[in-house]
């Protein structure tokens, strides 16, 4: 049985009702928490998170204010830690294996696969989460799922989509934008025709440049790794996916060899490249300032076309939230976890991060924050389409490895830029894969 | 003290003093006492972590998972990986050319500030700016300057109709390995430049005036005169300039994280990317290990080649 926040509010309202008419006393928590277990925190407990810097204010005030919200329900006090994004890995990782530091932490991707034994199994309420609401979308199970249990909750996948000018694109004879990969390249050479390139980062971008290598590898059919960690990327995919990737470069705006994260989001805005890929961050950036409003008003987004594979995969962003076993409080992490999946405060939150963060669980892809406005839509199937790092192979140590040597950024670079052909440079990634699923 | 004579034995006694009070009266137990403080200082924060880098080196340590020894896989795996090859390149080449640049540009700077200007110690304190401006505010100017759209330089060449399209700066492998070391010599000038002078104000000004009344030119007053008396600090001075450069890191974090496809990786960045975002830190630690010849073989230069007398006199062995 699933329940969206609507259904709860009405179920709910009509509950008073008939309370009010009857006399009947139930537990609004009964309704909405019919298949949730309960935790009773230690008394006494307190707990530590440890959370990246949060992208969007009201995210933060969100996720802040159902925390202050569990406190006074339970009286635990929670005390919030945030990092900086790249520095919330090598904390936790430190904090799991002395075993001491925060209780829990909201880390990335494959983090909690680097540490499966230090974490408290939370498969009873994994399990009755995804039976409550609907399912957890597969891509994101499987970053906090080892084998049959769950080592953490999977908590968003942060959306990426093209973001693109709606006149511009028309301009280049598009009434429609493409969806598959062959139309798309057509729109980037008539846009770059135009005198109004698309861009996508083939430098160091951590989050921009891996979700496009891994878009165009997956797109193609190709993995880096078979099931069983095998390294498997030298197929005729693979180099299909780098022809594409060549024939693509070669209508970018000048310079996309360079781009680290934040250049695409300044070129689109200066208004000299038509087309990127970004996070609904670059949309809001032009829509709270005054200057931009015709950018603003002529931004569409999109998800990214469909590839021979026949359907829309990606990588994005995840995030997750781990319970490390070391905390004296495990029943109160539990229960502060159960509290954060609430259908009202997990609706909260997610309206609060206006479309950067995508739900983990199929029921909330009702919440209104989708329908809002229509630049939000597409970033509402990012779970959807989401792969994890290193599918299909298992996650840990080595696929966490290979993104962040930018294996695969690498790889496309160096073909598209004629540096290796692209047969030298799939076997110099094939190297370096190997390298890292040795063990 | 007294002698006994007892049982056919001699006894010497003499009067009790603690341990103690014998080292401090000894000249040496002194010194050593003295030295006690410096030498755990630098048992804690330099022999340990030093140790302990390489000894990371031939394990297989990922970020909070205590590893094996492994020997020398880490680094039978460098010695075959290209990408590490590329990042020892760079990193050579970086040091010469930036290296060379600086003594060359401070050496100049220096002599230019010893003259008599107008406004002299005002000169000498703006030359110290980009010294003082933190590194990673100087890099985020510099990447804005270098920027494949926005870049100030590739704008006014543009209005001026010498170039059609933004100069590549940081995507083309050699103008991003060109505009990285200008960067670095912008910002180590100041300190050769500033060094050099103290040097050259130590010369006395007899000696040039005694070789100018010998009929030395202003080249030979600078080959014969300047030059040799300079050199003790110009060893000194350009052993610490190798090393900032070699170690650089901030720079090229900020500009290229190592990009275009590792075209400025420099070995310092490569450990870094290895052993913190990456949790391979027995990999990192062997390429910042295999930094340490580079950097021994440049003290050893400048210490006991450009600080020899035959040398500095402008002789042979």
């Amino acid at each position: 049985m699933t329940f969206n926040r609507r259904q709860i509010m009405t179920g709910a309202a009509g509950l008073i009702g008939t309370a009010a008419l009857g006399g009947i006393t139930m537990p609004r928590r009964a309704f909405a928490q019919n298949a949730i277990p309960t935790y009773t925190p230690e008394a006494g407990a307190t707990l530590r998170l440890l959370r990246w810097v949060p992208f969007v204010k009201a995210e933060e005030e969100a996720w802040n204010a159902n925390t202050r919200a569990f406190t006074e329900a339970t009286g635990v006090e929670v005390r919030i830690d945030q990092e900086s994004w790249e520095d919330v890995r090598p904390k936790a990782a430190v904090a799991a294996n002395i075993g001491s530091g925060p209780d829990l932490v909201m880390g990335w991707f494959d983090d909690v696969h680097q540490y499966p034994d230090k974490l408290v199994d939370v498969t009873e309420l994994g399990t009755a989460l995804g039976e409550a609401h609907g399912g957890w979308y597969p891509g994101l199970e499987g970053y906090a799922r080892r084998d049959d249990s769950f080592i953490a909750l999977p908590l968003c996948a942060i959306g990426n989509a093209i973001c693109y000018r709606a006149s511009q694109v028309e301009a280049a004879g598009f009434s429609e934008f493409p969806n598959d990969t062959a139309g798309f390249l057509e729109l980037c050479t008539a846009l770059q025709a135009n005198g109004t390139p698309a861009g996508f980062p083939h430098g160091k971008a951590v989050g921009d440049g891996n979700n496009y290598a891994h878009w165009l590898l997956w797109s193609h059919g190709g993995r880096m790794v078979d099931e069983s960690g095998a390294v498997a990327i030298n197929s005729p995919e693979t180099l299909a996916a780098i022809e594409y990737a060549r024939a693509l470069y070669a209508t970018f705006i000048p310079g996309t060899e360079s781009w680290l994260d934040i250049n695409n989001n300044r070129a689109f805005l200066a208004g000299q490249c038509s087309l990127v890929a970004n996070g609904v961050s670059l949309y809001y950036a032009a829509r709270n300032d005054p200057a931009m409003q015709e950018i603003a008003d002529d931004i569409r987004t999109t998800t990214l076309p469909v590839g021979p594979v026949g359907e829309s995969v990606e990588l994005h962003q995840t995030s997750t939230l781990a319970i490390f076993n070391h905390t004296p409080y495990p029943e109160a992490a539990k229960a502060y976890l159960a509290f954060m999946y609430e259908a009202d405060n997990m609706n909260a939150w997610i309206e609060g991060a206006s479309a950067y963060c995508c739900q983990p669980l199929r029921a909330y892809e009702s919440n209104p924050v989708w329908t809002s406005s229509p630049i939000h839509e597409p970033y509402s199937k990012a779970s959807a389409s989401l792969r994890p790092n290193g599918w299909p192979g298992p996650l840990g140590y080595a696929s966490a490895a290979v993104m962040a040597d930018y294996v695969l950024v690498d790889m496309f670079a160096e073909a598209v830029t004629g540096q290796r052909t692209p047969e030298d440079a799939i076997a110099n990634a094939e190297r370096r894969i190997n390298r890292y699923y040795r063990v | 003290m007294s002698t006994t004579l007892e049982g056919g034995k001699i006894a010497v006694s003499r009067p009790r003093t603690s341990m103690l009070t014998r080292l401090s009266e000894s000249r040496n137990g002194l010194g050593l006492l003295f030295m006690l403080p410096a030498a755990a200082f630098l048992l804690c924060f330099l022999t340990y972590p030093l140790g302990l880098g390489v000894w990371l080196g031939f394990t297989d340590t990922s970020t909070g998972r205590p590893g094996v020894f492994i020997g020398l896989e880490n680094y039978v795996w460098l010695w075959n990986d290209n990408v590490f090859w590329l990042s020892v390149f760079n990193t050579l080449l970086y040091t010469f050319v930036a290296t060379v640049l600086k003594f060359v540009l401070g050496l100049w700077l220096a002599l230019v500030l010893n003259q008599h200007l107008r406004f002299k110690n005002f000169f000498r304190a703006i030359i110290l700016l980009p010294w003082v401006v933190p590194t990673v505010l100087s890099a985020l100017a510099f990447w804005w300057i270098f920027d494949s759209q926005f870049s100030i330089i590739s704008f006014v060449l543009m209005d001026w109709g010498l170039i059609e399209r933004p100069i590549n700066f940081l995507g083309d492998p050699n103008l991003a390995r060109a505009s990285v070391i200008a960067a670095n010599v912008w910002r180590g000038i100041p300190f050769v430049a500033i060094c050099l002078l103290a040097g050259l104000q130590t010369i006395p000004q007899s000696l040039h005036e005694a070789a100018a009344l010998d009929g030395a030119k202003s080249w030979q007053r600078f080959r014969y005169v300047t030059l040799p008396l300079l050199t003790p600090i110009i060893a000194v001075v350009m052993t610490f300039s190798v090393l900032f450069t070699f170690t650089d890191f901030q720079l090229i974090y900020v500009l290229t994280r190592g990009g275009p496809v590792n075209a400025t990786h420099l070995m310092a960045t490569l450990s870094f990317q290895r052993a913190i975002p990456g949790g391979q830190l027995g990999e990192g630690a062997a390429i910042a290990v295999a930094m340490i010849p580079f950097l021994l073989g440049a003290i050893l230069f400048s210490f006991f080649g450009l600080q020899r007398r035959k040398w500095q006199q402008g002789g042979a062995d």
